[in-house]
Parts: C-alpha cells; structure tokens; sequence
C-alpha cells in the first residue's frame, strides 16, 4: 500500500524548482487523489 | 548578416515611498489589514538613497561592478556598501525619487500629473543639471499646483498621491471617471514604467554612439498594459516612450510574455535586422511599481531593510553587423514549447541543451549563462531560495546526466558557468538580460567566448494557461564584417550563354 493512497493532495509547485504538473504526474498510481494543484512564480 | 549588440543601459530608480504607497503587498494589506503590525513596522526599515546607491547589487546593476566582483563581496550587502558611490556609472545611472516624480509628469501626455509648486521649483534646478535632460522634456514640466489642490484630489477625486517621506507632493488622477483601466492607479503604474524606460533610452542613445534619428523601430517588452475598457491591452509602450527619448524616426510595439518577454524581444529585434528589416531596432522596458516590496513582509520579520525599493529599467539597442560588436547567433535558438512538458529536465533540455546540441556543442562549451539574475539576498528571506542559483544547478545536472560533465564536477561547474544573481526582483529585469551588457563588454575583450541568455515566463499568472514560457539565445563574438555576396549580372549571363552553348551542341548540332 502506497504512502499516498487514499490521501487527498494539494500540490504547491515551483516554476524555478519543480512545477506543479510534474509533482502530479508523481501522484499517478499512488492512489492519491489530487484536489488541487498549482505552480506559483515566487519572483 | 548578422545582427549586433551595440549597446545596453541599466537603469534604477530609488523609490522608498512608493514601496508603501504602491507596491501590491503593501495595497493589499491596507485592505484586508488596515491597522497590521507589518504597516505599522514597514517605514522604520525603508532605506535612505545613499544607502540604495551604495548597496552593492545596485552597483551592479548599473555596471559599476562585475557580476564576479559582486560576488567576492562581503555579505550582506545590505551592511556592506561600497564607500563613495556615484549615482552615474558606466551603464546608466540610480535616480533619486524627487526627480524621477518630475520626469514622469515630463512623461504625462493628458494632463494627469501634479507636483507641488515649491516641490517643482526646487527638485527642476536638480533636474535641469541631469546631463541627458534636455531642454524639450524639462519644458513639459509644469509650474506646480498647491497643496490644498493635492489633498482635494488624493481625498475626493480619487487620485493616486505621490509622496516624499509621507508627505504628499503630488499626484496622479484618474483619466476617466467609471473606465478602470484608466484608473489613477493603473495610470501611475503605466507612467512609471513609460519614465522608467525613457531614462534608459536616454542613456542607450548618449553612449551607443548611434543618432537618435537612426532609430527605426522599438520594442517594449515590460509586463504592464495600456488601454481603455476598449481595449484593454492596446498598447503602445514602445511608441510612446520613443516620443519622448526624441527617437523621431522609430515606430514600434509592446512585447509580451511575462517574465520571457525580454528575451523573446531580443530573438524578435535580432531577427528584424537580420532580415534587413531595420538598421537599428531598440529593446526596451521600464519597471513596475506592483512589484515594489513584494517580498516587504519577511524583510521586516526578520529585521532587514526592505530591499525591494528599485523601479528598473533597460534599453538594449540590436544593430546590423559593424563587424566588431558581439551577435546574437538566431540559427540556434532555445524554445520551450507547448509540448515540451513541464519537468524541471524537459524545461532545460528545451532551452539550454537543444539548441547547444543543435549547433554541435555541449552544455560545458558554454562560458556563462545567464538565466533568472534575481538577487538571493530579497529572496532567500523570503523563502524562495537562491533562484540563479536553483538555475544553474539544473542545468549542471543535465550536463551530468548527458555524459557532458562529471558529477564531482558539478560545484566547479556552477562556480565557473554561473553568476551571482544581482537584479532587483522587477519581474521581467532580471530575466537572463541583466547580463546582455557585461556579455558584450567579456566578448569584446575575450575574457568569454560565448555566452547564453535564458528568459523565463510565468504565464500561469494570466490564467489562461497552466504552461509556463521559456526562450533562449547565444551571444558569440564578432569576427569581422562578412563579405556581401553581390549578384553579379555579367557572370550569370556568360554562365547562362555557356550552358546553352552545351545544350546545342548536345542536340548533334554544330553551334558555336
């Protein structure tokens, strides 16, 4: 059973770290269910 | 033909009241926290103009430092300014508040700026004495109103004050009573970027060596908008700002692309001299206001003076080939496109390995590259780390993952390929163009052979779109003026006439 399965997750991604869309293609098949998720310029 | 790099300005402007009065952190609060501990803190750690003039990244900036003797300095900088700071330097300049107040009503077209009258009196002596203010844009200064006038319109008529040390001196009013994108705070906004760029003209056009005249074309690429309900987006930056640097002969276009645009303004100026298009195209950009003291809160919290205190600006004027200044090599261009992905990996690959491998090189050929320039030490109180820094990690690490670099190398990479971040976190500024400049200057005396320049864009922010933006280009050092190749009329006749005979006499005929 995955770390992540069941949970429900907000994704905060970085443009100059990592996006927001890479984090949830991590998410994909750890049974995760991904509510919110975004990638925000800190500059 | 190649396209050059002839010259590039720096610009920064010290605007302490600004920060309080206009900068979106602070306008916010104001609204969702009127009485805060912050707002209440904030004026106790705004900086002097001495103190601007002296910090070391600023000096930067304006050139009077190299990005590597910024980074031999003593830190913080904050606490370690150069002694006897000039306000000219080799780039462009850093323009105290009372004056910058005068060249944006210098700047204003419709009537909508006012200065008090003593304050007009004392600060246009200041002004006159400014050594690329000429006499026109001193004569669009107007006499000055009374105080009673200013606090009428900032109280009652919805008009944006304009403050040196609190004390009101002036203001901006709205351009239309229900339109909001001609609101007092869009106009101050736009108006402040407009003056901002034109000081950066005015320093591009004194030490190109170019007349003002041969200006064909500009391209302003800051990351703010111009309209009515209309049209709200209209533009022209770039035409306006022309007017009053005196650039009579340009036309030109506003540029955007979040963070990205100057970047991708370079590719487009590049790209119309090299077609023949213009002689001369300028890229151009002013700073923002929205953006002054962004990061103010963890500045404050953690007792430091709030650093974001700069409006900036850069002009950057691209040329036909004169055979001695660095080019812009336009076969090679970097893209991250709409399907490169968004993984840190793919982002690289797209705008720094594609386009070396394109051109036959590898990611280490690459003497410096200049990608995000913020200044680490705004952001990393903030929470946003070294953001160069983050940049040029990246990258080393896909040099590693290519086979191009060892990992043990990976340090020394970033020491030797990489730069202290400088620029003031003006959006646009500090996107891969801070270092255009010292980039030309290390070409045209071969301390580097090549350099690339990385612009990035956010463009998530205008919620049109999840993606994010990217283009990259290479400077390289210019090796004299090619040789027109010039169609020779009489060659091809005689060629032609040859092949003719050929033919005839290949058809069994005897012609002569």
């Amino acid at each position: 059973m995955s770390l992540l399965e069941d949970k429900k997750v907000i994704i905060v991604g970085d443009r100059d770290g990592i996006p927001g869309p890479a984090i949830e293609a991590c998410m994909v098949g750890t049974g995760a269910e991904v509510v919110f998720s975004s990638t925000e310029c800190f500059v | 033909m190649k396209s050059v790099i002839t010259w590039a300005s720096y610009v920064l402007v010290h605007t302490p009241d600004m920060v309080i009065a206009n900068g979106s952190t602070q306008t916010t609060e104001r609204i969702v926290n009127p009485g805060s501990e912050y707002l209440q803190q904030l004026p106790k750690h705004i900086r002097s103009y001495e103190s601007a003039l002296s910090y070391p990244p600023n000096r930067c900036y304006i050139g009077d430092i190299t990005p590597a003797e910024l980074g031999a300095m003593e830190q913080p900088y904050y606490e370690n300014g150069i002694e006897n700071a000039e306000r000219f330097s080799k780039f462009g300049e850093i323009m105290p508040q009372d004056e910058f107040y005068l060249l944006i009503q210098a700047c204003d077209s419709f009537d909508l700026v006012f200065l008090e009258e003593n304050f007009v009196k004392t600060t246009k002596e200041k002004l006159s004495k400014h050594p690329l203010m000429r006499e026109d844009i001193l004569n669009r200064i107007k006499d000055g109103t009374s105080k009673e006038e200013i606090e009428r319109f900032i109280n009652e008529e919805h008009a944006e004050g304009l403050y040196i040390k609190g004390e009101a001196v002036g203001f901006v009013k709205r351009a239309h009573d229900v339109d909001t994108n001609l609101s007092a705070h869009i106009m101050l906004e736009n108006l402040v970027s407009k003056a901002s760029s034109v000081l950066s003209l005015l320093h591009t056009m004194d030490k190109s060596g170019v007349d003002p005249s041969e200006i064909e074309y500009v391209i302003e690429c800051s990351e703010e908008a111009c309209g009515d309900m209309n049209q709200r987006g209209g533009g022209n930056f770039a035409k306006a700002e022309a007017e009053i640097a005196g650039l009579l002969n340009a036309t030109g276009s506003d540029l955007r692309g979040f963070c990205a645009a100057p970047a991708h303004a370079m590719v487009t100026a590049a790209s119309l001299v090299k077609a023949g298009t213009f002689k001369h195209v300028i890229v151009t950009a002013g700073g923002s206001t929205a953006k002054l003291g962004m990061n103010g809160k963890d500045h404050v919290k953690k007792g430091l003076p709030v650093l974001e205190d700069m409006v900036a600006g850069f002009s950057i004027l691209v040329s036909r080939d004169d055979g001695v200044n660095p080019y812009i090599d336009l076969e090679h261009i970097g893209r991250h496109t709409v399907g490169t992905g968004s993984s840190p990996q793919a982002v690289t690959s797209s705008l720094v390995l594609h386009p070396l491998q394109s051109a036959n090189l590898r990611i280490p050929d690459i003497d410096k590259y200049a990608a995000e320039m913020q200044n680490p030490e705004i952001t990393k109180p903030a929470g946003a780390g070294d953001v160069p820094l983050a940049n040029f990690k990246m990258i080393g690490a896909l040099a590693v993952k290519e086979g191009q670099l060892e990992r043990k190398e990976l340090n020394s990479f970033i020491e030797k390929h990489g730069m202290q971040g400088w620029a003031p976190t003006q959006g646009h500024i500090p996107s891969g163009v801070p270092y255009v400049g010292f980039a030309r200057e290390a070409l045209l005396s071969g301390e580097i052979k090549n350099a690339m320049i990385v612009g990035k864009g956010s463009l998530f922010l205008g919620r049109l779109t999840n993606l994010f933006d990217g283009i990259s280009f290479m400077m390289l050092p210019n090796k004299g003026l090619e040789e027109e190749k010039q169609f020779d009329d009489k060659k091809l006749r005689l060629m032609l006439a040859d092949a003719l005979r050929k033919f005839a006499q290949s058809l069994g005929g005897e012609g002569e």
